[in-house]
C-alpha cells in the first residue's frame, strides 16, 4: 500500500471553515448559523440523523450548493469566489454505493478525474494500478462494469476515484451506508489505515455512531440543521449533553471500555 | 397478371420508387433528429420550456397528414417543389418521438451518478456527452425508431402532392381500382418499415445493456 503524498505545507489555518454559515431553500431552514472548522490531516464526522443537514453540509463544501447567509471557506477562499469546477477536482467526493457510472469500467471510473484533468496516458494507467493496490482490489476487475462487482468491491472503486487525483479534500457521504455489517467493518477498518498515510482533511457523514466512533479525530452531532456539539472523539462519550446521552443509549451496547482508542497518531 | 410478375415488369420503377421513398423518410427522419434530439436536450436544462415544446410538437401529429401537406403548400421555396415540402411535413411528425424520448431519456438517468459526476468536477459539457447521452442513449434510439418507422409509412402519402416514392403505385392503383399496383407500393413499403424496424431494434438492444449495467 502506498501513500499519496502530503499535500500543502502544514499550515495550522483551517481547510475548510464555516462562518456562520445556513442555508434555506424555499424559505425553510436546512441549515442554521453552522461554525465549523476542519484542518489538513483531520477527520471530521458529521453525525445526525436524515434531515439533520449533514448532507447539506457536504454540498456547501463542494459548491453544490452556496450558503444563503455566512460564508463558508476552502483554503481561505469563500466558495462562491472558486471556479466551481476546480473547487470540486480538488475535493474527493464518496456516496453511498459508489456513486459509479455504471457505463463505465472501474478503470474508466477511476481514471475519471485524472483524465478530464489531461494527466499523460501512461500516468493515469499507473495511478489505476496504484489506487487499486491502495484499496484493496485485484488488477483483473480493472475492465469490469459496476454491475459484476460486490457492493464492497464497487464501494473501494469509489474510494479509488475520490483519491484519482489525490485531492486535499475527501469528503464522503453515508460511504458505507449500502453495505452489509461484515463489509462495512472490514471497511471501516481499511479506511482508518487509509486515513492515517494521508495528510487530507477528511469530512465523513453518517447516521452511525459506531461508525463516527470508529474513524473520527471530532464528531460534530447536527440536529435540524444546528449544531448541537463538536467535541474530540475521545470527549463525544462522557458528554453530558441530552442529545449525546440519546444517541449513547440507542447505541447502548457501546460501553465505554469498548471505545477505540483516541487516536494521538494523526495531526 | 399476377402480383410478382407485376413487380418483375416494373422492377425499374420499384426499384427507384423505393430509393425515392428511402430518400423521403431518411433525409426527414434525419433533419427531425437534428432538430429534436437537442430540444429534448434543451428541455432537460430549461424545464419552463418542457411544456409548450412538448406540447407543441404534440399539436402538430395531431394535423392529419393530407392537411399538414396543404397547409405547408403556400410556404416560400418550400411548396416550390413538393419534395421539400413533403420532407418537411415528415420531419414535423417525426419530432414529437426524438424529443419526448430524448427528454425522458435525460430525466430517467440516476440523479445519484448526475450528482457523483457534477460532484466530481464534470463541467456540463462533460456530464451531458460522458454520462447522460450514453445512458439515454437506447430511450433516444428508441425515439429515432418510432420517428423512422412512422416517417417511412407516413411517406407514403407524400406521393399525394406528386413528391413521389412508393405512395405513386399506391395512389395510382387505388385510381385504377388495381389491388396489384396498390400492392406493388404497399409492400415494399411495409417491408422498409419492419427492415428499419428491426436494425434500430438491435441497435437500441445493445445500447440498452449499457443501462442494464447500472
Amino acid at each position: 500500500m502506498s501513500a499519496p503524498p502530503i499535500h500543502g505545507s502544514a499550515s495550522d489555518g483551517p481547510t475548510i471553515e464555516f462562518d456562520h454559515a445556513s442555508f434555506r431553500l424555499n424559505g425553510r431552514p436546512l441549515l442554521q448559523d453552522l461554525v465549523l472548522s476542519v484542518k489538513q490531516g483531520e477527520t471530521l464526522v458529521l453525525l445526525g440523523r436524515s434531515g439533520s443537514g449533514k448532507t447539506t453540509t457536504l454540498k456547501l463544501i463542494n459548491r453544490l450548493l452556496l450558503p444563503t447567509a455566512g460564508d463558508v471557506r476552502v483554503n481561505g477562499r469563500r466558495t462562491a469566489e472558486w471556479d466551481p469546477i476546480r473547487l470540486r477536482r480538488s475535493i474527493g467526493y464518496v456516496i453511498q454505493d459508489g456513486g459509479l457510472f455504471p457505463h463505465f469500467t472501474v478503470e474508466r471510473n477511476i481514471a475519471l478525474v485524472p483524465r478530464i484533468e489531461n494527466w499523460p496516458q501512461a500516468r493515469v494507467e499507473a495511478r489505476v494500478r496504484e489506487l487499486l493496490a491502495t484499496v484493496g482490489l485485484s488488477e483483473d476487475l480493472a475492465s469490469r462494469y459496476p454491475s459484476q462487482l460486490s457492493g464492497g468491491q464497487r464501494q473501494r472503486v469509489g474510494v479509488a476515484r475520490a483519491l484519482a487525483a489525490d485531492p486535499p479534500i475527501l469528503i464522503l457521504d453515508e460511504a458505507f451506508g449500502a453495505l452489509d455489517p461484515i463489509t462495512r467493518s472490514e471497511m471501516q477498518k481499511e479506511f482508518r489505515a487509509l486515513q492515517q498515510g494521508m495528510h487530507k482533511a477528511v469530512i465523513f457523514v453518517t447516521h452511525d455512531l459506531r461508525e463516527a466512533l470508529l474513524l473520527a479525530d471530532r464528531i460534530a452531532l447536527l440536529e435540524e440543521g444546528r449544531l448541537i456539539v463538536d467535541l474530540p472523539v475521545a470527549e463525544f462519550p462522557r458528554s453530558q449533553n441530552p442529545l449525546v446521552r440519546a444517541y449513547m443509549e440507542a447505541f447502548s451496547g457501546l460501553s465505554e471500555s469498548g471505545l477505540p482508542e483516541p487516536d494521538s497518531g494523526t495531526k | 397478371m399476377n402480383f410478382l410478375q407485376f413487380m418483375m415488369a416494373n422492377r425499374q420503377q420499384v426499384l427507384d420508387l423505393t430509393i425515392e421513398h428511402i430518400t423521403l423518410a431518411g433525409v426527414a427522419t434525419l433533419l427531425a433528429a437534428l432538430v429534436g434530439i437537442p430540444l429534448g436536450i434543451l428541455i432537460t436544462r430549461v424545464p419552463q420550456l418542457s411544456k409548450p415544446v412538448l406540447g407543441g410538437a404534440n399539436i402538430i401529429q395531431t394535423i392529419p397528414s393530407l392537411a399538414l401537406f396543404g397547409f405547408l403548400l403556400p410556404a416560400p421555396w418550400i411548396g416550390d417543389r413538393a419534395g421539400r415540402l413533403a420532407i418537411l411535413a415528415l420531419a414535423l411528425y417525426a419530432l414529437l418521438p426524438l424529443i419526448r424520448n430524448t427528454y425522458a431519456g435525460i430525466r430517467s438517468v440516476d440523479p445519484a451518478v448526475v450528482e457523483a459526476g457534477r460532484a466530481m468536477g464534470l463541467t456540463d459539457r462533460q456530464l451531458l456527452f460522458q454520462v447522460e447521452l450514453p445512458l439515454a442513449s437506447g430511450v433516444i434510439v428508441a425515439g429515432v425508431r418510432i420517428a423512422t418507422v412512422l416517417s417511412i409509412g407516413l411517406a407514403t402519402i407524400a406521393a399525394a402532392i406528386g413528391a413521389g416514392g412508393l405512395g405513386e403505385f399506391i395512389f395510382r392503383g387505388l385510381a385504377m381500382v388495381n389491388n396489384q399496383v396498390i400492392l406493388a407500393g404497399a409492400i415494399p413499403a411495409a417491408l422498409l418499415a419492419l427492415l428499419a424496424d428491426f436494425a434500430l431494434g438491435q441497435l437500441e438492444r445493445r445500447l440498452g445493456t449499457l443501462r442494464a449495467r447500472s
